[in-house]
C-alpha cells in the first residue's frame, strides 16, 4: 500500500503522486482528464490516469531517470503531458515545464541551468526546437515525443516515441510490479515538486523551486475557500509552463479531484469552452479583453433591433448586475428588468462565451480594467480577482464571494501574512512561498529576506475594507519632473480598456509631461475600417490613417477626462501620442511571454520616437528591421505622425469624503 | 548527428510502378490544338508536376486524365487498363480525385459537410435510408464521419468544422478543397494550381500538406503549377508543356537546366 487507508483524510497524501493514487482508489471511475480527439471528447478516469502515470514512471525508471533529477516538458495541455509530469514526480524527479511557444534559443537556458537529461516534447515542432539546441545542451540525452506526425524519418538516437516508452514501462511493471509504488512511498511533502522558469521581464530567467507542500498547501486553502470538489470542471488552455495553469489544472485538480479538459487546439478554445461548460474558470485580463472585443464586434454587426436590446439590457446589467451577484438589495422593478435581460441577453451571452456553468471565475496577472471586470460580473459571471506570483504559488490575496471590488485584489488568503515596505512594496510570508531560485543564491537573497518575507516588487496599499490594492511595479512607479505621481501601468490599463487599443506604453518618469505609444487592435479597428469603407493594406497602413488617429485621440481624451477626476493622478494626463507602425511582439522582445509590456526595452529600442514625442515635432521618420513570419527580414520606413491631446482641466479639488 | 531540416523534407515512400501512362494524347478545340502528341507517365507514390506558361495546356491535360475531356488521339492507361473515353465519375471510382483552380466548394455548407461530400462514392446506403437514419445508414455515417475527422485533423481544420466554407479566407478554402478530394481516399490526386493566389506562408503550409498526404497516405500526386520555385522543391519529376507540346520531362534539376524550358518561361521568338 502506498497511501494511507481509504478512510484517512486526503491530507495524509502529502505529495502529488500520492494524491493521484488516492483519487484512483477513491474515485477511480470518475473523469480525471478529457481531451477532444478527432472531434470526440475522450476521457481518462482517475484510475486510467494513475495507471498511465505508473507505466510512464516505470519507463522513465528503466531509462535511468533519477530522484531529484530535472525533467523538461514542452507542449500544450495534453493528457499525456500531464501523465508524463505525474510520472516524473512518482520517481521523485522534478518536472520543469517550458513555454511551448518559446523559440529554441530560449529553451537552452533552462536545460543547461538544470543540467536536464530527459525531455518530453509534444510534437514535431517541439522536437525540432530541442534538436536544434542539442549542440549547446550536452546533458540532454533523451527526447520523448507524443505526436509522431512528421517524425517518421527522424533518425536521431535521442528520440523515443511515447508508445515505446510506455512499452518499456509495461515490461518493467511485469517484472517488478511494485517498483513505482515503492518510489512514490519514498516521497514526502518537503521534496521539490516542480520548477517554473519565470518569464524574465528583466535579465535571465530564474528557476522557481517549489516543494509538494508549498504547492499543495495554498491549492488546498483556495479550493476550500471556493468549495471546489470532484464535480468541478476546468478547461486547461493556458501554457502549462505558467504556474497559474499548473495550480489550476494540476495542483488544485489533484487536491479537489476535479476534471481537467484539454482543448483540441489553441484555435478551438471558444468552441471547446461551450462544449465542456467549465465550472471553474481562469482567464488573464488579456483573454477577457479579447472576449469582450469579439462580443462588441459581433454586436456592432448585429441587426438594429438586437443592438438596441443589447444596449438597453447592458445598461440594466451595469446598474444592478454586480449588486445582484453580491446579494445586495435591489429594487423589484430593476430585479424584474434584470430577469428579462437574463432571458434575452445575458443567458445567451454566457452560453456563447461558454460560461453558462461557471461558478467561480478568476482573473489575475495584471490589473484588470474596471469596466471590463464589471462587464463579466454584470452578466452574472462570478468573476473575482486574486493576486499572487510564481514565487508564492499564486494564492496571496483572493476576493471571497460577496466582497468583490474592481480595483482591489482582495484580502490575504488564510495563512498568508502581508506587510508593506516604506517604498509601498508588498511583502508576503506564507506556506506557499518558494524554496528559492535554482542555483541563484544572489537573486534568492534579494527576493527573500532573513525573516522569510518575499519581496513582490509590486507597489500598493491596503484599503479601508482590508483589501489589497496594487497600483504598479515598485520600480515603474515614478514621478514627473514637478513631483506628480506617475503610475504608467495605471494609465496604460485605462487606455487598453478601449477595444480599439491593443497595447499602450506610457512615458513620463522625470519628464515634464506624459506621452504614449499606442498599438491599435487590428481586429477591432479593421472591422471599424471595413464598416466605414476605409481601405487599407495592412497593419502599418491602417495605423497611419488620419481617421484612425482621430479615433485613438478620442480614446485618449476620455482617459484624460477620467484622470482629471482623480486628484493624485490628475496631472499625469497624456499630452502627446503616436501610433506605432508595428505590433509589439514577444518574439521581438517587446513583450514578455505572458504578454506584459517591457517598457524599458521599448524605450531603448524606439529611443528616437520617444525623443520626437518630447521634442515637439509633428512627425518622426522611422526605419525598422522587420522580421516576417517566414524568417526573412526587411526594412520598413515611414513617417509616423504625432498628435497632441489637450489635457482636461483638473476638477477643483473637492474635499475627499 | 545533424539537425533535421526544419522545413520541407523531400524524403518519402519508395516510388513504385507506373500507375498512369499518357500515350500520344492530342486534343483540339476547333482549330486550337490544346495538346499535341503528349506522352508521359506517373509512378505510384510520386509527386509529379506538370508545368508550363499560361495557355500551355496544363489544365487540359489534367481534364483529360480526369475524364472531363476525351482525347482525339492517343490513350490513357490507368492501373493497366486502357481508357479512351472515361468519364469523371468513372475516374473517381477508379481512385482519381482532383481539386480545382477556382475552388469548387459548396459555399453555404460547413467545412465538415463539404469534406463529407468527398465520401459520396463510398456510401452504400440509399438516400432514403440515409435521410431516415435506418438500417446500416447510421452506422455507415459514423464510419464516414470518423474518416472525415481524420482529414480535419490531418489538415488542421478543427477550428472551422462548423464554419460555412464560403466564409473562410481563400487559403483555408483551398485547404478544404484538398480535404474534400482526400476524403475519397484517392490513389491519385490531381491538384490544379493548389498554390495559386496564396502568400508565401500559405504556400509553405500547402506544400507541407501535399507532402504529408503523399508520405503518410501514400497518395500519388499530379500537380499543375506555374510557380516554378514551389514545384521544384516538392516534385520528384516534372513535365513541361508549352503550346500543347511536351518540351521537357525529368527531375527538377534536369528541367531547370533545359534550354527549351528557359526559353518557354523567359520568352523566345517563335
Amino acid at each position: 500500500m502506498t497511501t494511507a487507508g481509504r478512510d484517512a483524510p486526503e491530507r495524509a497524501a502529502d505529495t502529488f503522486p500520492k494524491l493521484l493514487m488516492r483519487h484512483a482508489e477513491v474515485r477511480g471511475a470518475r473523469a480525471a482528464i478529457r481531451e477532444k480527439d478527432l472531434g470526440i471528447w475522450q476521457t481518462w478516469t482517475w484510475r486510467q490516469f494513475a495507471d498511465e502515470a505508473r507505466v510512464l514512471a516505470a519507463g522513465f525508471a528503466t531509462e535511468g531517470l533519477k530522484r531529484g533529477e530535472h525533467f523538461a516538458l514542452v507542449g500544450d495541455n495534453r493528457p499525456r503531458l500531464y501523465a508524463a509530469m505525474a510520472a516524473a514526480q512518482c520517481l521523485g524527479a522534478i518536472p520543469v515545464p517550458l513555454y511551448q511557444d518559446a523559440v529554441a534559443a530560449e529553451m537552452a537556458f533552462p536545460i543547461q541551468n538544470a543540467a536536464i537529461a530527459f525531455a518530453f516534447a509534444e510534437d514535431q515542432e517541439q522536437v525540432d526546437k530541442l534538436l536544434e539546441i542539442l549542440p549547446s545542451c550536452p546533458t540532454l540525452k533523451r527526447i520523448y515525443f507524443d505526436d509522431p506526425r512528421g517524425l517518421r524519418h527522424y533518425r536521431q538516437p535521442q528520440l523515443l516515441a511515447y508508445e515505446k516508452l510506455a512499452e518499456l514501462g509495461r515490461e518493467r511493471l511485469l517484472r517488478e510490479p511494485g517498483c513505482v509504488d515503492a518510489e512514490i512511498a519514498k516521497g514526502n511533502g518537503t521534496d521539490v515538486a516542480a520548477m517554473f522558469f519565470t518569464s524574465g521581464t528583466t535579465g535571465v530567467p530564474k528557476g522557481v523551486v517549489h516543494t509538494h507542500s508549498s504547492l499543495i498547501g495554498p491549492a488546498r486553502t483556495a479550493a476550500q475557500l471556493d468549495g471546489l470538489g470532484e464535480d468541478d470542471v476546468i478547461l486547461a488552455y493556458l501554457p502549462p509552463a505558467w504556474i497559474g495553469q499548473n495550480i489550476f489544472s494540476c495542483a488544485q485538480a489533484l487536491v479537489g479531484g476535479y476534471c481537467i479538459c484539454c482543448p483540441e487546439s489553441s484555435e478551438t478554445v471558444m468552441t471547446d469552452m461551450r462544449e465542456v461548460g467549465p465550472t471553474y474558470y481562469f482567464a488573464p485580463p488579456r483573454v477577457l479583453e479579447n472576449l469582450l472585443t469579439q462580443v462588441s464586434i459581433r454586436m456592432e454587426d448585429a441587426s438594429r433591433l438586437k443592438r438596441a436590446l443589447y444596449r438597453y439590457f447592458m445598461d440594466v446589467a451595469t446598474r444592478v448586475g454586480g449588486a445582484l451577484l453580491d446579494g445586495r438589495p435591489v429594487g423589484l422593478v430593476e430585479r424584474l428588468r434584470y430577469r428579462v435581460g437574463d432571458l434575452v441577453i445575458y443567458g445567451p451571452l454566457r452560453n456563447i462565451l461558454g460560461m453558462s456553468r461557471v461558478r467561480v471565475a478568476y482573473t489575475a496577472g495584471e490589473a484588470v480594467g474596471p469596466d471590463l471586470f464589471k462587464f463579466f460580473r454584470s452578466i452574472g459571471i462570478n468573476m473575482k480577482q486574486l493576486y499572487g506570483s510564481t514565487e508564492t504559488a499564486v494564492f496571496v490575496c483572493v476576493q471571497p464571494d460577496g466582497q468583490v471590488k474592481p480595483d482591489t485584489v482582495g484580502p490575504a488568503v488564510p495563512g498568508v501574512e502581508l506587510r508593506f515596505s516604506p517604498q509601498r512594496e508588498l511583502l508576503v510570508r506564507s506556506p506557499g512561498l518558494f524554496r528559492g531560485y535554482y542555483k541563484n543564491p544572489q537573486a534568492t537573497g534579494e527576493a527573500l529576506d532573513g525573516e522569510g518575507w518575499f519581496h513582490t516588487g509590486d507597489a500598493g496599499y491596503i484599503d479601508a475594507d482590508g483589501h489589497v490594492k496594487i497600483i504598479d511595479r515598485v520600480k515603474d512607479v515614478g514621478k514627473l519632473a514637478d513631483g506628480t505621481l506617475f503610475a504608467p501601468k495605471f494609465l496604460e490599463n485605462k487606455l487598453k480598456f478601449f477595444s480599439y487599443i491593443r497595447e499602450a506604453v506610457c512615458f513620463g518618469d522625470g519628464r515634464d509631461r506624459v506621452c504614449a505609444f499606442i498599438n491599435i487592435d487590428p481586429e477591432a479597428i479593421g472591422n471599424w475600417a471595413e464598416r466605414s469603407n476605409l481601405p487599407y493594406s495592412g497593419y502599418s497602413d491602417l495605423a497611419a490613417k488620419d481617421e484612425v488617429y482621430k479615433l485613438v485621440r478620442e480614446c485618449v481624451e476620455r482617459v484624460n477626462a477620467d484622470l482629471a477626476q482623480e486628484p493624485e493622478l490628475a496631472h499625469s494626463q497624456i499630452h502627446r501620442f503616436l501610433i506605432l507602425h508595428k505590433e509589439l511582439d514577444a518574439d521581438d522582445g517587446e513583450l514578455t511571454r505572458t504578454r506584459k509590456v517591457r517598457r524599458g526595452f521599448i524605450a531603448d529600442k524606439y529611443g528616437s520616437l520617444v525623443e520626437a514625442l518630447y521634442g515637439g515635432r509633428d512627425s518622426v521618420h522611422v526605419e525598422a528591421q522587420v522580421r516576417y513570419e517566414d524568417g526573412r527580414t526587411g526594412v520598413y520606413s515611414a513617417e509616423l505622425k504625432i498628435q497632441d491631446v489637450k489635457p482636461v482641466p483638473v476638477a477643483p479639488q473637492r474635499k475627499a469624503a | 548527428m545533424t539537425a533535421p531540416e526544419t522545413h520541407l523534407q523531400v524524403q518519402r515512400r519508395e516510388v513504385g510502378e507506373v500507375i498512369l501512362a499518357v500515350e500520344g494524347v492530342s486534343l483540339a478545340f476547333g482549330g486550337v490544338k490544346a495538346l499535341q502528341n503528349v506522352s508521359f507517365d506517373v509512378r505510384s507514390h510520386e509527386v509529379r508536376a506538370i508545368i508550363g506558361p499560361n495557355g500551355a495546356g496544363k489544365s487540359s491535360m489534367l481534364n483529360v486524365i480526369n475524364g472531363v475531356y476525351h482525347p482525339h488521339e492517343g490513350r490513357i492507361r490507368f492501373k493497366g487498363r486502357v481508357f479512351t473515353d472515361m468519364d469523371p465519375h468513372e475516374a473517381a471510382v477508379m481512385g482519381i480525385a482532383r481539386t480545382f483552380q477556382n475552388i469548387a466548394l459548396f459555399k453555404g455548407m460547413t467545412v465538415l459537410d463539404n469534406i463529407m461530400t468527398g465520401r459520396n462514392l463510398k456510401m452504400r446506403a440509399s438516400i432514403l435510408a440515409q435521410a431516415l437514419r435506418v438500417g446500416p445508414a447510421e452506422h455507415e455515417e459514423i464510419r464516414h464521419r470518423e474518416h472525415v475527422e481524420q482529414i480535419i485533423d490531418f489538415l488542421e481544420l478543427q477550428a472551422y468544422r462548423k464554419t460555412p466554407a464560403g466564409r473562410l479566407p481563400y487559403g483555408l478554402q483551398k485547404r478544404v478543397d484538398l480535404g474534400r478530394a482526400l476524403a475519397s481516399e484517392p490513389q491519385m490526386l490531381l491538384l490544379d494550381e493548389p498554390m495559386a493566389g496564396m502568400n508565401l506562408e500559405e504556400k509553405q503550409d500547402m506544400c507541407r500538406y501535399i507532402l504529408d498526404a503523399n508520405e503518410q497516405l501514400g497518395t500519388t500526386i499530379v500537380l499543375i503549377e506555374h510557380d516554378m520555385g514551389v514545384v521544384m522543391d516538392i516534385s520528384d519529376r516534372v513535365v513541361v508543356l508549352d503550346y500543347g507540346r511536351k518540351i521537357a520531362d525529368g527531375s527538377p534539376d534536369e528541367v531547370r537546366a533545359n534550354q527549351a524550358v528557359v526559353d518557354a518561361y523567359l520568352g523566345a521568338s517563335h
